[in-house]
């Protein structure tokens, strides 16, 4: 069992699909953060297989919910005093810009660079976000 | 500000005044011949498509008004790479009303946040087209006195035609609409909007024989196989005669099922069948200047000037 060191006050971000970190690490650019930070891959688990897990030092002073558009799975662990105060699912985000990118080659965003990539979710029930330009499906790659 | 981006964006009560408004400008164009007096219609095309811009430019003629524009991206601002949205805010100094057309699908979405006048979405990509859409409403509305308890066909090219996809939807809106869609396998309509049609509980079938359904058809509306939505000539070739109609195949269908095709046509309707009481292709134009004035009027918000 693998044990990285306890968080007294943080945030547990859970059940990321393997592999699905290192987006997640980029979109919130951790990289510029100096507070601890771990990243675990390929991590055993029981419902997933393999799952992805980050764990953070310190308040979340970012709006984690965006992250649903990321990966619909994932949850949440709030700790603070060394106690778990939150356990929750990702709530979808109505509407997000700039964290996921239109990919169809005939959206107005293909060749107007400076226009934020913008995205609806139009079926919460299937989790399905689209471009608010072309109507196009979001799909992680094209 | 109003702007006209998707056939959906008026409701089906909007639809209904708009379609009562072009009947009467088709009944008594004198009435309406000097209402837009002093106004301007940009007509912004980043691509060619002719007959749409002449259309629009017919549509404000029509209503007294005058028109002003360019036919390409490289007679415009954008062969410097000029952004769509500053294209708009200076066209918006110019002209009281735009109508664009643009090859990237939400160009006129784009337009409209930074527009300080209306915008008509001309056609965008694939995307929407929603004046061809209300033009083909009000020619159905005219041809079967309804919109409701209707089998529509399509025909040709459901992959790419947005003709299509704009008028299945704008069609969802009415009672007991039964959608027929032919077409071969590769130009099938989108999964989505088949996901959208079972979704919704529509009477659909997909069929590949023009010849299987035609008897069943209250409306048949064709389409173009179209070069330019293909990434590979190789593909376009191979299925651009996929399906004709030609007298033998209308001899199939009932005595009231009018044809309709959203022009240019190529050869997927023969010659012969232009002289077919039943072909309704042409009088579709004709209506599409009719509705681009009534959207003029209405977006203007000069609809109200004369009384009807």
């Amino acid at each position: 069992m693998l044990n990285i060191g306890g968080l007294s006050e943080g945030v547990v971000i859970d059940h990321i699909k393997a592999g699905g970190a290192t987006q997640i690490y980029n979109y919130l650019q951790m990289d510029k953060w100096d507070t601890q930070i771990a990243i675990i891959k390929n991590a055993t688990s029981k419902k997933m297989g393999r799952k992805d897990i980050l764990k953070f030092e310190g308040p979340a002073n970012v709006d984690l919910d965006m992250l649903g558009v990321l990966d619909p799975n994932i949850t949440f662990n709030i700790i603070k005093n060394d106690k778990i105060v939150e356990k929750r699912h990702v709530r979808m985000p109505e509407m997000v810009e700039n964290i996921i990118k239109c990919h169809n080659p005939r959206c107005i965003t293909s060749i107007e660079q400076e226009l934020p990539h913008k995205f609806k979710l139009t079926d919460p029930e299937k989790k399905i976000y689209r471009c608010v330009y072309c109507d196009m499906k979001y799909k992680e790659k094209p | 500000m109003r702007h006209l981006l998707n056939p959906l964006d008026f409701s089906v009560d909007e639809v209904q005044y708009m379609l009562k408004l072009a009947q009467n400008i088709k009944n008594n164009p004198e009435k309406y011949s000097h209402v837009c007096e002093g106004k301007k219609l940009a007509t912004l095309f980043y691509e060619p498509s002719t007959r749409t811009r002449l259309s629009f430019e017919a549509a404000m003629l029509n209503l007294g008004g005058k028109t002003l524009g360019f036919q390409s991206a490289d007679s415009s601002s954008a062969s410097k790479g000029e952004s769509v949205a500053d294209t708009i805010r200076v066209i918006s100094c110019y002209a009281d009303i735009a109508a664009m057309r643009h090859p990237k699908e939400g160009a006129p979405m784009v337009a409209s946040l930074y527009s300080g006048i209306p915008v008509i979405n001309a056609g965008d990509g694939g995307h929407n087209h929603p004046t061809q859409t209300f033009t083909d409403l009000l020619t159905i509305l005219e041809l079967k006195g309804r919109l409701d308890n209707m089998t529509i066909g399509f025909c040709g090219d459901l992959k790419f035609g947005r003709t299509v996809h704009s008028l299945i939807n704008a069609m969802k809106r009415y009672d007991n609409v039964t959608f027929i869609l032919i077409s071969p396998e590769e130009l099938a309509i989108p999964q989505y909007l088949k996901e959208e049609l079972i979704a919704g509980n529509f009477k659909f079938k997909e069929v590949r024989q023009l010849e299987e359904v035609m008897g069943e058809l209250d409306i048949l509306y064709m389409t173009r196989v179209q070069k330019e939505r293909f990434f590979n000539e190789e593909e376009y070739i191979r299925l651009k005669n996929s399906f004709i109609l030609d007298s033998k195949k209308l001899n199939l269908a009932k005595k009231d099922c009018y044809v309709l095709h959203p022009l240019p046509r190529v050869n997927e309707i023969a010659v012969e069948v232009d002289n077919d009481e039943r072909a309704a292709y042409f009088k579709q134009v004709q209506n599409g200047v009719y509705v681009r004035m009534a959207l003029i009027l209405i977006l203007l918000g000069l609809d109200k000037v004369v009384e009807f």
